[in-house]
């Protein structure tokens, strides 16, 4: 059993006294990740600033290893938590490494003069993060992506047993995404570090986090581990998906379903082969049909993320006289027919291009 | 620190620390009564032989330089506190109009004192142009509220400016015919007539805030990273602010005080010293400011009193023909990278 480093009990986080979220209350272990996902303005930035001691609480209470973070000394709290935000920010004229010293503050003397342990802290959480071979650059000139890391590794070297990001992936792109959520699991079975994180990919939380707390409608709406958070119907409700869909199961998202259209072309699909042609097909509007796709087909939950008329068969069932009749019936009210997989049904195939239909 | 870096902090202070030796030496050397260099070592050991010369050094010239030199360093001390506070490389005391409130209050107090007869003690001085610094200082931070705009910012502290000048125009107009030539000359801006007595208060004030400044340096230099990741390094926000404001309208005040405003200093001296160090680290700029506003300021002082002898020009008349443009590169240069 993990001890508690960390308890919001009944909390309100806001500006002032006014509240933009309340009644949050929950438990983070030593060493989990908690990540909290929710739509745009439903205060998970606010709740991590209230957390960090950025901003005093509305009401309720924040225990940080049994004390009350209120009445901590700041220099206690540095020592505890450490933060990247993600506004950019600009350092006029200093280097990388100048940044990361920063977050030896807490650690350093009257003037701030780092000592060889500070500088070794400095240099670890710079190799950590891979951005040693940058360090004297200066820091406006380093990509977002960089930055970002050189950011994290000022937090790392902050050496907190608490780490807090807000949106830390933001502007990073989908190689620099992966590589921080594993620099952050990297980071907690090496030194145990407890990671709270906001985050808007789903898919990355779902993927890297212990657990999720869900932001919603000014409070924490859903919370528990990934599998229970991300099913496909509270997803949606939660960021009021309307246009359309997320999959829980591949984390991914689709665009609209074209719903209630006679399809004008007929894609003979599976095995993921028709997955690119049943997206163009959705972007330029055009309503298709497909077939026959087994039910646990890599296919099946994409396709019928875009369209209603998907021909399919139970999972590991071949295709029987049932769904190809109605394959074929639906053919012919097609103009067009794409055969992408000819193996799993040749006949389909062989029918398109006796009635004269297949391209 | 690595050894290069290191090797330019000490060639760049090398460097200021000969070039201030050398405008030093000039200054009690150039003039329009020459003395010779023996002759002003002579006076500065006290044993000279030419009263004449030891006249003009001990009671002109030196405490004129040395004001030249404390002051320069306290006003770009002062402005390299507020563009931490600001966030904002062009922010000073004279770009923000902190000079001109206290050049008014010092100016209403003069006034007053003059007519009614009372001798007015530096002390009084510095009080009012601290009073007036920190007037204007909550002005501009009213203007300013929450937004970061640099230029808005800086549109604001030139209103200020304009407005306290009027005033203190106003009250010229209806002071005395006696007491316009003194304010005049004081209203624009000069290194003379600052006697022994001034200059050690200059210098204890100097002293004090140039230090208290530099033992801000650490969490200056955590501030650079934003508000945020200072308060998450342990800085006590409030009172840092508070600090900074103090300690920058009191340096900006001493010098308005004695010098009268003096314009571009607190802007150019710090942006320069960045250029030449080739950092912002708070605890190598605090003393490179005060080491480069004094070079500065006892350069363009010579160049005053030296260009059209025996005319004297005012020192902001000089400081601004070299400040403004720098203040056009750093406008310039945000630009760039923005």
């Amino acid at each position: 059993m993990k001890d508690t480093i960390l308890e919001v009990k009944e909390l309100s986080a806001g500006y002032g006294s006014k509240a933009i979220v309340s009644g949050v209350s929950f438990t983070v272990k030593c060493g989990e990740m908690l990540t909290l996902i929710g739509p745009n303005g439903a205060g998970k930035s606010t709740l991590l600033k209230t957390i960090a001691a950025q901003l005093p609480p509305v009401s309720g209470d924040i225990v940080l290893n049994g004390h009350r973070l209120t009445q901590m000394a700041a220099r206690d709290i540095a020592r505890s938590v450490s933060l990247l935000l993600t506004e950019r920010v600009s350092a006029e004229k200093m280097t990388c490494m100048d940044v990361v010293d920063t977050g030896r503050y807490p650690y350093t003397g009257r003037l701030g003069i780092l000592s060889e342990e500070d500088r070794k802290a400095v240099r670890e959480a710079m190799e950590l993060t891979s951005v040693s071979d940058i360090a004297d650059r200066p820091f406006s000139l380093v990509s977002d992506g960089q930055r970002q890391l050189v950011m994290l590794a000022r937090a790392i070297a902050q050496d907190t047993p608490i780490l807090i990001l807000d949106e830390p992936t933001s502007y990073l792109d989908i190689g620099h995404k992966l590589c921080l959520q594993e620099l952050l699991r990297a980071l907690m079975s090496e030194k145990n570090t407890t990671v709270i994180q906001s985050l808007h990919e789903l898919e990355l939380a779902q993927k890297y986090s212990d657990r999720i707390i869900c932001i919603n409608n000014g409070t924490a709406e859903l919370s528990g581990s990934p599998d229970e958070v991300f099913t496909d119907s509270q997803i949606n409700s939660i960021f009021s998906i309307k246009s359309g869909s997320y999959n829980s199961l591949f984390g991914s998202t689709e665009a609209c379903i074209l719903n209630n259209e006679t399809p004008q072309v007929f894609v003979i699909g599976g095995g993921g082969k028709a997955v690119p042609l049943y997206r163009r097909l959705g972007r330029q509007g055009i309503p298709f049909a497909a077939g026959i796709i087994p039910e646990n087909d890599v296919e099946y939950s994409i396709v019928t993320a875009l369209t209603t008329h998907v021909i399919s068969v139970p999972p590991y069932s071949n295709a029987n006289v049932e769904s190809l009749n109605t394959a074929k019936e639906m053919m012919q009210k097609c103009d067009t027919v794409i055969c992408c997989n000819d193996l799993f049904c040749p006949e389909l195939c062989r029918y398109a291009s006796d009635i004269g239909k297949l391209r | 620190m690595d050894t290069k870096r290191r090797i330019r902090f000490i060639s760049a202070y090398s460097l200021l620390i000969l070039l201030a030796a050398v405008l030093f030496a000039s200054g009690l050397l150039l003039g329009s009564s020459s003395v010779t260099p023996s002759e002003a070592l002579d006076v500065i050991l006290g044993r000279a032989e030419n009263l004449s010369a030891e006249k003009i050094i001990m009671n002109i010239r030196l405490p004129r330089v040395c004001a030249a030199m404390l002051l320069g360093g306290a006003l770009s001390v002062s402005g390299i506190l507020l563009q931490t506070f600001f966030g904002n490389p062009i922010a000073g005391p004279f770009v923000l109009g902190i000079s001109s409130g206290a050049k008014l209050a010092v100016a209403g107090i003069m006034i007053v004192s003059l007519q009614s007869g009372m001798a007015l003690g530096s002390f009084h001085m510095i009080t009012a142009a601290f009073v007036g610094s920190l007037l204007s200082m909550g002005a501009v931070m009213l203007i300013s509220g929450r937004i970061k705009n640099m230029a808005q910012l800086i549109i604001g502290g030139v209103m200020i400016g304009y407005i306290c000048s009027s005033l203190t125009e106003l009250l010229v107009t209806f002071a005395n015919d006696a007491n316009i030539v003194n304010l005049h000359n004081w209203s624009m801006g000069s290194f003379s007539g600052i006697d022994r007595g001034d200059l050690s208060i200059i210098a204890v004030i100097t002293a004090f805030g140039v230090s208290a400044a530099f033992l801000l340096s650490k969490p200056m230099g955590a501030y650079m990273l934003g508000e945020a990741y200072a308060k998450n390094s342990g800085v006590d926000i409030r009172l840092f602010r508070i600090l900074l404001i103090l300690l920058s309208s009191l340096l900006s005040a001493c010098v308005t005080a004695f010098a009268g405003p003096v314009s571009f200093v607190g802007v150019a001296v710090p942006h320069l010293m960045k250029r030449l160090f080739g950092t912002a680290r708070p605890l190598i700029m605090i003393p490179a400011c005060f080491l480069g506003g004094g070079v500065f300021c006892m350069l363009c002082d010579l160049i005053s009193r030296m260009l059209f002898a025996p005319t004297e020009l005012s020192i902001s008349t000089v400081t601004a023909v070299f400040g403004a443009p720098v203040v056009i590169a750093v406008m310039y240069d945000k630009r760039r990278r923005s």
